[in-house]
């Protein structure tokens, strides 16, 4: 084994939570200039995995090679000292900074005692040179896209001369073009010699980048693949253990009457322009409405208007022939609407909560989970929440554990649990399935068909092409704050929706 | 036989977890107490004084007797109440600096009330009392809570500003349209309560004490047992979340701060019609502002905030005797309370002596990208 060139090599790593087995004896070895794919279901335990080789958590059993020699990494700052970058899965970036404010943060070049920035910006430049990413270094970073935002963490592991580098789900809020970019300087960062270990949910990308493959499920390395000996179906199968069924079965939809219809809905942004413009639509009961576009195409504020979280500046939206009083989610729970929403930290979910409370977030003074005098049923609340938790095979070690130690794959499924287990008449789910793994995705596909079957009206607001083709009855591409065209789903194919998508106008017709 | 052992040993695990849990909630606060304590020792020891003889008469003035314990509690009845206010604001993710100004409010209406209104029956003269010390201060909490509500503005600038609005009035009133004139007095006071209206001692613990018990305790029912508590501690810790759950963000910003100021004023109600018998300037100096330090020491808890409480009462109530006894300045327990609130607040460097590494799980919270 120690012939090889291994990069890292991580030897018979356990980590326990309390109940929870995160990393059950896992060894896994990154050659030197590969990138090496790790897969696994939500909570299999990549995240902790990386974190553990970051120095954020400590092992309680294992050890670590790098370049073949033990080592002891107790901290971020030793991680970062054997040459090991990590780019989370979440941003660790502070908004109000420049981007080179940024990336010098934690190892600031200093001239006597004040900082030098302008040298800072010179080294910052010409490593984004040298890689091909590119960045304005004085840009501030809550006013840059997403994908940039990402290329300034994986600059700023560069810029410490990272030669490990860790991207824990990188692709999952990438547009596809940010994907392809960043699969770019992937390449070009393995031909210097760099060696990436790459987590994600999207098998195709797998396929597509990886050198190797290694697949975790519940704490343990259940496998090692390469793209050349499997495929999608295979990779599926590997994770989850069983047969996924990649394509979503249903039988055609049976419309009923419209249950929820928007009116010539226009909303203005942050900055007085118009980012939803003019839009009408209507769902009926028993149909699945897809809304295709690409991120930041007006559909986030579109939903926020339709769900109660924003004002609109004119039209209407009516539920089950009611209009609907704006900014009122209160209204909404109690006729019928349920949302899953988008950000399912900021909206979806109090991290700190246990899971119980998450559970009736929207229906906590309701019978039977209050009682007189505002009075909170705790029995009844636990009893639902270990209801749900059965149903939705939400992995977690109990009810009363806070959202926060859930894996983001079983934190989505709480929401979906807590909405679907309500009397709905419409369902509004934005990007229901992101970040979840094919298992998950399957799962939650069943339901919200299952929905439809019973008579739900449900919206799918998605960005990924093949959700919203496997999923919808019809389908309106959003553009710039229009919706474009409206197609049924049986005439749509991949490759015109991606062009609408693209802002290619349709043929009149 | 296997189940029973089985039940037995989640209960044990749930219990040592319960215990790790409660280890780790006071062991900062109680790290400072003690930190604080030490460093005073160095500073009583620098300035020349026997550090030993000082907190030993710090400890014989509060808690020595019967007579100094009871001091002791009366100190501590009104920051358990100020303790109180703070630390319920907080749990809706707002930092009322304001319980000083809604205490003066609550302490002067109470003081009007007690002296007013003639010819009650003395349980119900004292509850009116009360109450009108308690509602002028949730009155006076209401306003910054309603400018948070509607404009945005920050509830720390409005409720400091607010507090040189009591100040200021409170003064006026009491050297101006309500000054006492008995005996000609010429010190900014209204005139003494009716006996009706004072709140009196069982032996030498104070019945004020009692109430801010019970009071504690219906704050933590409050706060965890009903719906509207939770709507309090969601908003304050995601009002998004809160807003997309239906809740009335708005009004439960302005609902917590009525109440907040009502604890705060019922703190100073308790202060006039249980210790001074009237309204003086002075007397009520720096009582809200303790609650700050109270609510923090308490990690804003109830139950802790009521030993919180205490400790810093005792340190009032000892500091006289230890000057007498010891003959050290007794600003000296000024100077640990700060130590304290300074410990308490850089909570890292705690950490860092204590070795007591945060829970992983506390280290990061784990998401997806934009998740956040
Ligand atoms: N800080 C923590 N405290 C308690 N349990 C935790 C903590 N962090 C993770 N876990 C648990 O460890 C397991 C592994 O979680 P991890 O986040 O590593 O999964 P993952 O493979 O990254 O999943 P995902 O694909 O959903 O991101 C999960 O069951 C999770 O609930
Ligand atoms: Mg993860």
């Amino acid at each position: 084994m120690t012939e090889e060139n291994l990069a890292l090599e991580i030897r018979h790593v356990t980590k326990r939570f309390p109940g929870v087995l995160a990393n059950d004896d896992v060894s896994f070895t990154l050659r030197k200039g590969e990138i090496h794919a790790l897969l696994g279901e939500n909570g299999a335990g990549k995240t902790t995995l990386m974190n553990v080789v970051y120095g954020l958590y400590t092992q309680d059993e294992g050890e670590f090679l790098i370049d073949n020699n033990v080592v002891e990494i107790n901290g971020p700052s030793d991680a970062i000292n054997y040459g090991i970058g990590m780019v989370h899965q979440h941003f660790m970036l502070v908004p109000v900074f420049s981007v080179t404010e940024n990336m010098i943060l934690g190892s600031e070049v200093t001239k006597g005692t004040s900082l030098d920035l302008r040298r800072a910006r010179r080294e910052i430049l010409e490593i984004s040179e040298a890689h091909g990413l590119e960045v304005d270094p004085d840009a501030i970073v809550e006013n840059i896209p997403v994908g940039v935002q990402q290329r300034v963490e994986i600059l700023k592991a560069l810029y410490r001369k990272a030669n490990i580098l860790v991207l824990d789900e990188p692709t999952a809020v990438l547009t596809p073009q940010e994907a392809e970019d960043l699969f770019r300087v992937m390449r070009a960062l393995t031909e210097k010699g760099v060696s990436i270990i790459f987590i994600t949910h999207k098998l195709k990308e797998v396929l597509n980048v990886a050198d190797r493959i290694t697949v975790m499920r519940r704490g343990k390395v259940v496998g090692h693949t390469s793209p050349h000996e499997t495929d999608q179906k295979g990779l599926a199968a590997m994770m989850v253990g069983r047969e996924v069924l990649l394509e979503v079965k249903k039988a055609p939809a049976k419309p009923g009457d419209v249950v929820l219809e928007v009116a010539n809905l226009t909303i203005e942004g942050e900055r007085g322009l118009e980012v939803v413009k003019d839009i009408s639509f209507e769902v009926r009961a028993g149909e699945i409405l897809g809304i295709a576009g690409v991120q930041g195409n007006g559909q986030t504020e579109l939903v926020e208007a339709i769900t109660g979280l924003r004002s609109i500046d004119a039209g209407e939206i009516v539920l089950m022939g009611k209009k609907v009083p704006f900014e009122n989610p209160r209204y909404l729970v109690e006729n019928g609407m349920g949302h899953v929403p988008e950000d399912r930290h900021k909206h979806g979910l109090v991290l700190p909560y246990n899971l119980a409370d998450n559970f009736v977030l929207c229906t906590y003074y309701q019978k039977p989970f209050a009682g007189q005098m505002l009075m909170r049923n705790h029995q009844a609340v636990f009893e639902n929440a270990v209801g749900l938790i059965k149903r939705f095979d939400v992995r977690a070690p109990g009810a009363d554990v806070p959202a926060s130690t859930l894996s983001g794959g079983n934190q989505q499924k709480v929401i979906v649990g807590r909405e679907f287990s309500r009397p709905l008449k419409v369902l509004v789910a934005n990007q229901p399935t992101r970040g979840l793994d094919v298992g998950s995705i399957e799962y939650i596909h069943k339901e919200i068909v299952k929905m439809r079957d019973e008579g739900v009206g449900v919206v799918v607001i998605s960005a990924e092409i093949d959700e919203i083709l496997s999923l919808a009855d019809r389908i309106a591409i959003m553009y710039r704050g229009k919706i474009v065209t409206t197609v049924d789903a049986k005439d749509a194919t991949r490759e015109q929706l991606g062009l609408w998508m693209a802002g290619v106008q349709p043929e009149a017709a | 036989m296997n189940d029973q052992s089985k039940n037995n040993e989640e209960n044990a695990r749930s219990f040592s977890s319960w215990l790790g849990a409660l280890w780790r909630a006071v062991a900062v606060p109680l790290a400072a107490v003690l930190l604080a304590i030490l460093i005073g020792a160095i500073l009583l020891a620098i300035s020349g004084a026997n550090p030993f003889r000082a907190y030993a008469a710090l400890i014989e003035g509060s808690f020595g007797s019967m007579k100094a314990f009871g001091r002791t509690l009366a100190k501590a009845t009104p920051l358990i109440f100020s303790g109180l206010s703070v630390a319920f604001a907080f749990k809706a993710g707002l930092f009322n600096i304001g319980a000083q100004g809604q205490l003066l409010f609550g302490a002067l209406a109470s003081a009007v009330a007690g002296f007013m209104l003639k010819g009650l029956p003395p349980f119900l003269h004292v509850t009116v009392a009360v109450l009108a010390g308690a509602i002028a201060g949730a009155l006076f909490g209401a306003i910054p809570g309603v400018l948070k509500a509607y404009t945005g503005a920050s509830e720390v600038i409005t409720t400091i500003m607010l507090n040189y609005v009591a100040i200021n009035i409170t003064d006026y009133i009491a050297d101006g349209p309500l000054k006492d004139s008995a005996g000609g007095n010429i010190v900014a006071r209204t005139p003494e309560i009716l006996d009706s209206a004072r709140i009196p001692s069982i032996g030498e613990i104070p019945v004020g004490f009692f109430l801010a018990i019970i009071v504690s305790i219906i704050v933590w029912f409050t706060l965890w047992r009903t719906t509207t508590g939770f709507e309090i501690r969601t908003v304050g810790l995601s009002p998004h979340a809160a807003k997309y759950a239906g809740m009335r963000v708005a009004f439960t910003v302005i609902l917590t701060m009525i109440i907040s100021g009502f604890l705060a004023g019922m703190g100073g109600s308790i202060e006039s019609l249980g210790i001074v018998g009237r309204y003086q300037p002075g007397f009520n100096t720096g009582l809200g502002f303790d609650g700050i330090t109270i609510a923090l020491l308490g990690k804003t808890h109830p139950f802790g905030i009521i030993p919180a409480a205490i400790l810093i009462g005792a340190m009032k109530a000892g500091a006289s005797t230890m000057q007498f006894n010891a003959g050290v300045a007794k600003e000296i327990t000024d100077v640990i309370q700060a130590l304290m609130l300074f410990f308490v607040t850089a909570d890292l460097i705690i950490r860092k002596l204590l070795r007591t590494r945060e829970e992983d799980g506390e280290k990061i919270i784990l998401s997806g990208w934009g998740q956040q």
